[in-house]
Order: structure tokens, then sequence, then C-alpha cells
């Protein structure tokens, strides 16, 4: 019997630990000592480099213009997704007629891939054929009728953002609906009693009580403002939009490793790029976990 | 509007002390409005480009907007032959198909380890899976791509269904652990008294019983895999095929056709291939909505 059951217990892991190992955690693992080395591609030697990789990520102009757009994204795409979807969620949980049609209509962009949603976009953006200037145009604003907002150093990063707010606050807006109802009516009952304003309300029951979910959403986005990957990628055809304005991190490192073949160099942004998710996600989860409301 | 029933005076009580207040429609108007306005911001771009598909080539150009003269289905047929999305789609299912059935097969096996049983090394196997999903992807991709290149899986759909698992499993498991955790295990002890094998035990009574969470699960890895971009495009190109084969996933052969499509000027074409893409889709969310929210945030919702 206990012969028989470690044979079950191996038997039922060894297939997905070994798949797991070879392509999950050897590629993680590795990437911390290939970030250490210079290395241009199958056919030549990998050298070890010491921290010359480090170095040159500090004087690369580069890096700091795709780690500022990070930031920018950072502060931006958190914010305003999370103040939209918990908007539509505060006016849904009024329990609106025709709620269903909306709640279907903004959370569709999620079930699209972002690479189908950034091709839709490219259009969307076109200078000619796109629906932005025409719209604009037709609105009046001439000037704004063929403008290239995906080809423009001042348009292109907030393009690219839109893409992603677009996508995500129907996501969230689900999100923040499942945990309004899980606030029990009785909260809402005593205020009401005491007179408290709907906004008081929202103020001082509603929010304090989506603490969790608020900050699981905080740090998901955040995550989100540090991938980028294919919104930037295909919106800007991988050249990081104008004067690299819209460039990030995981775009310019997917550059420099299969375009240019530094796969040394590549792999160090990657490991500062994971020590900066790392970092987030941490500050993300303590922020305001001290104090748990309990109901 | 119906006139107010002295026997709706009598509920106003407890009316008021639900969170929602009776609201009249004058003063949700501007509540709809808003709505209606990031409605129009949703589908507009949709509705567009699903017109689009329909129209030619010069009436997108000269007249943005607008319903199409005629229905020109003919892009369709082209996008799906010449444009190959028609292999897009193939090669999209030719993958996820048997990743997704591996995927939980071998996520619920993994779980059912780790939420029953006690056995040298598990915590080892625990946080093996727990550190998979703390880092990003871009952490991975380089070695990744000389692993794939070493085991001659670059370019093969075994080596991305392969892939796909392996970065599916860590949160599957997790999540199905949990599961596990919630079935009672008396069901397991007397399986087992009654002479089944762990693993009879497993594949007829465990199994069945978490269906919920495989759909679940189901739902969020078909998605997943189903619209994953970075991953087929490092390990997925078209070197070595002949004119007019293509390994190319669908998000991916999108992209392509965008790229190309800046010295071919098809664009009637090239809507229909994103409106062949989403229309599908958009009916399969439609249907399943429900299941499909919560799929998608089960992810949130758990952490």
């Amino acid at each position: 019997m206990k012969y028989g059951q470690r044979r079950f217990i191996f038997g039922f892991l060894v297939i997905p630990v070994i798949l797991y190992f070879i392509f999950v955690i050897l590629p993680f693992g590795s990437s911390i000592l290939i970030a250490f080395t210079r290395w241009r591609g199958v056919s030549s030697s990998i050298t070890f480099n010491g921290l010359n990789n480090l170095i040159r990520l500090v004087g690369d102009e580069l890096f700091w213009n795709a780690l500022k757009n990070n930031i920018i994204i950072l502060f931006t795409l958190p914010i305003i997704t999370i103040s939209l979807s918990l908007l539509f969620a505060a006016l849904f949980a009024r329990g609106l007629r025709g709620q269903r049609f909306f709640r279907i209509t903004f959370f569709f962009p999620q079930v699209l891939s972002a690479a189908v949603v950034s091709v839709l976009f490219g259009f969307v953006y076109h200078p000619t054929i796109g629906i932005l200037s025409s719209l604009l145009g037709a609105l009046g604003f001439k000037e704004l009728s063929t403008f290239p907002w995906l080809g423009d150093t001042s348009t292109v990063l907030w393009a690219v953002i839109f893409v992603a707010i677009w996508q995500a606050v129907g996501f969230y807006m689900v999100l923040f609906i499942a945990s309004m109802q899980s606030i029990p009516v009785e909260f809402y009952e005593a205020a009401n009693i005491d007179g408290a304003s709907e906004w008081a309300l929202f103020w001082n029951i509603t929010l304090p009580l989506m603490r969790d979910s608020l900050r699981t959403a905080i740090v998901f986005l955040m995550m989100s403002a540090m991938d980028m990957f294919a919104y930037v990628s295909i919106l800007t055809n991988e050249t990081g939009g104008p004067g690299r304005s819209a460039e990030v991190l995981s775009s310019y490192l997917y550059g420099e490793a299969f375009r240019r073949q530094n796969f040394g160099y590549a792999t160090m942004l990657a490991v500062v790029l994971m020590l900066l998710v790392l970092g987030l996600s941490m500050i993300g989860m303590r922020a305001g976990s001290q104090e748990t409301i309990e109901y | 509007m119906t006139a107010t029933q002295p026997s709706d005076r009598a509920n106003e009580a407890s009316v008021i002390a639900k969170p929602k207040p009776r609201l009249t429609w004058l003063k949700n108007t501007p509540i709809y409005l808003f709505l209606s306005i990031w409605a129009v911001i949703v589908i507009y771009p949709l509705a567009w480009t699903v017109f689009s598909s329909l129209r030619t080539d010069r009436e997108i150009m000269f007249t943005p907007w607008g319903l199409p003269a005629q229905m020109h289905f003919e892009n369709y047929v082209r996008a799906w032959t010449k444009a190959q999305i028609g292999d897009f789609f193939f090669n999209t299912l030719l993958v996820v198909i048997p990743s997704l059935f591996f995927t939980l097969l071998l996520s619920a096996m993994v779980a059912y380890i780790l939420a029953r049983y006690t056995f040298k090394g598990k915590q080892v196997v625990y946080y093996m899976f727990l550190a998979g999903m703390m880092f990003p992807i871009f952490l991975a991709l380089v070695p990744l791509y000389f692993v794939m290149e070493f085991l001659k899986l670059r370019n093969t759909f075994g080596g991305l269904i392969l892939v796909y698992i392996a970065f599916s499993l860590p949160f599957t498991v997790f999540f199905l652990v949990a599961f596990f955790k919630t079935l009672p295990k008396e069901l397991m002890e007397a399986s087992i008294i009654d002479g089944a094998t762990h693993t009879q035990t497993f594949f007829k009574v465990m199994l069945p019983l978490a269906q919920p969470g495989l759909v679940t699960m189901a739902i969020f890895n078909f998605l997943g895999q189903w619209n994953q971009f970075i991953l087929p495009t490092l390990l997925m190109d078209n070197t070595g095929l002949a004119e007019g084969q293509t390994r190319f996933v669908l998000s991916q052969g999108l992209y392509f056709l965008q790229i190309q499509q800046q010295y071919q000027n098809d664009w009637s074409g090239m809507f229909a291939a994103v409106s062949v893409v989403m229309i599908p889709t958009l009916i399969i969310y439609v249907i399943f909505q429900e299941r499909i929210e919560k799929g998608l945030t089960v992810g949130a919702l758990k952490g």
C-alpha cells in the first residue's frame, strides 16, 4: 500500500514536473547567468562579461527612455482604468435597466487578444482611413482630420495607453461589481437610517470594504504597465514609435535580443524588468494590508 | 411609467433600506448618457471594422464611415484563402486543442497530489510551481529560444504545445489545488477502502467531482492560449516552408498581415481578416457570457 502510493505520486508528478522544469524553471533560472555574459547568437561562443552589461545599461539612453515610458504608463494606466471601472461598477450596483447590455459590451474587448485589438486600433488611428481622424474632421477639427496619431512623438504613447485602457476597463468593472455585491446589505441599512448621502455611503462603506479587490486591481494593472509588449510592438510595427517615444522595456529588450542579437544585454534588461515587477508587486501587496477589514 | 399604487407606498420602507434607491428615469438620464459614451467608444471601432470588411477599398478610403453600398463578401474569401486566415485558424486549433487538454489533465494530476498527499520533496514541488507565477515571461525569452533550438523544437507545433502547457501549469495547478481541497476527504478514503487504486480513485471519483473547477480553468486557459502572442512570435516563423504555407497562429498571423498590408493596400481584405477573428469570439462570448467572465476574472478574485 505504502509502496503503491509512492509509485502513484511519482507517476503523477514526473511528466508535468519535467515539462515545467525544462520550459519554465530552466529558462528563468539560467537567465540570471546569461545576463552577465556577452553572447551574439548560436554560432558565437558565450563569454562571461562581468558587470559590463550593467555598466552599459546605466549609460544606455534607450534603456532610460523605455523605463521613463514604463513609468508614465505605470502612473496613468492603473489610475484611469480603476477610476473608470469603479465608476461603472458603482452605477451598475444600483441596478440599472439594460445593464446586461452595457456589461457585455464593456467586457467584450477583454475576450479579444491584445494582438487583435492592437491591429484594429492601428486602423482606428490611421491618418487617412482611420475613424479617429475622420471623426475629429467631421466635428470641425480640420487640422486633426489627417493626424498621424501613431506617427507623432507627442501622441503615440498616449494612443498606446488608450488601447490598453479600452481593453482593461470591462475586466476591472466586472471584478469590482463582484466585490461590491459581496458587501453585506446590513452595512448600508445601518448607514441609511443614519441618513448618510449616497456619496458618503460609497466613500465610507463601499470603498474601504473593497480594499482587497482594489489592491489586486492595482497590482494587476502595474504588471500590465510593465508588460505592454503586444500593444507597443504591433501599434508601432516594432519600432517603438517615432523617436522611440512609445518604446517600453519589454519591446526594447525583445528587439535587442531577436533583431540585434545582443542576447546577453537583452537578458540583463529582462533581469532589471523582473526586479521592477517583483518590487512593485511587493509594494502593491503590502500597501494597506495592515488594516484588513473583517466582515 | 405606471401610476404609483398604494401598495407601492407600503413597500417604500423596505425600498429605502436597500442600497439601490429607486430612481426616476429622468434622474438616470445622465448616467445612461455617460454609459452610452463608453459603449460607443467600445462598439464603434468594432462595428466600423465589420462594416468596412463588407465595403470596397474605394469606399473605405473616401468615405470612412457609412454602411456598405453592397455587401462584398468576397473580401472574406480573400482573407480566408489568400491572406491565409484559414491557415492561421487551423494552426491555432492544432496547437490549442491538445495543449488545453494536457494542461488540464497534467495540472489536475499535480494539484490532486499536492492537495491530498504528503511526501518527501512536496515543498520543493510546491515552491517550484509558485515561482513560475512570479516572474515576467520576458525573463525567460532568450534562454527559452535556445532551449527550443537545442531540442529542435523551434518551428514545430509539438514544441509550441509543450511550451503552452508548461507556462499554463502554475496558475492552473494552484487554482485546482484549492479546488481539490474543498472536496470531502472521505470520498477518496472510501474509494480506497472499496479496493480502488489511487489512480482509479483519481480518474473515477475525484476528477468528475472537480468538473466545475476544470471548466473554469478550461475557459481561462483556452482564451489565454488562443490569444497568445509573444510565445508564437518567439518560437514560430516560416523558414523552410514553401510559398503559401505558414506556421503562424491567429494573433501572430494578423500582425503579419498588418505589416504586409503596408505594401499591398488591400484594406477591405484586412478588415475582413480582423472581423473573421472577432465575430466568432463575439458570438461565443455572448452565449457563454457569465461563464467566460467568471473564468477570466478568477485569477484576480483569487489573488
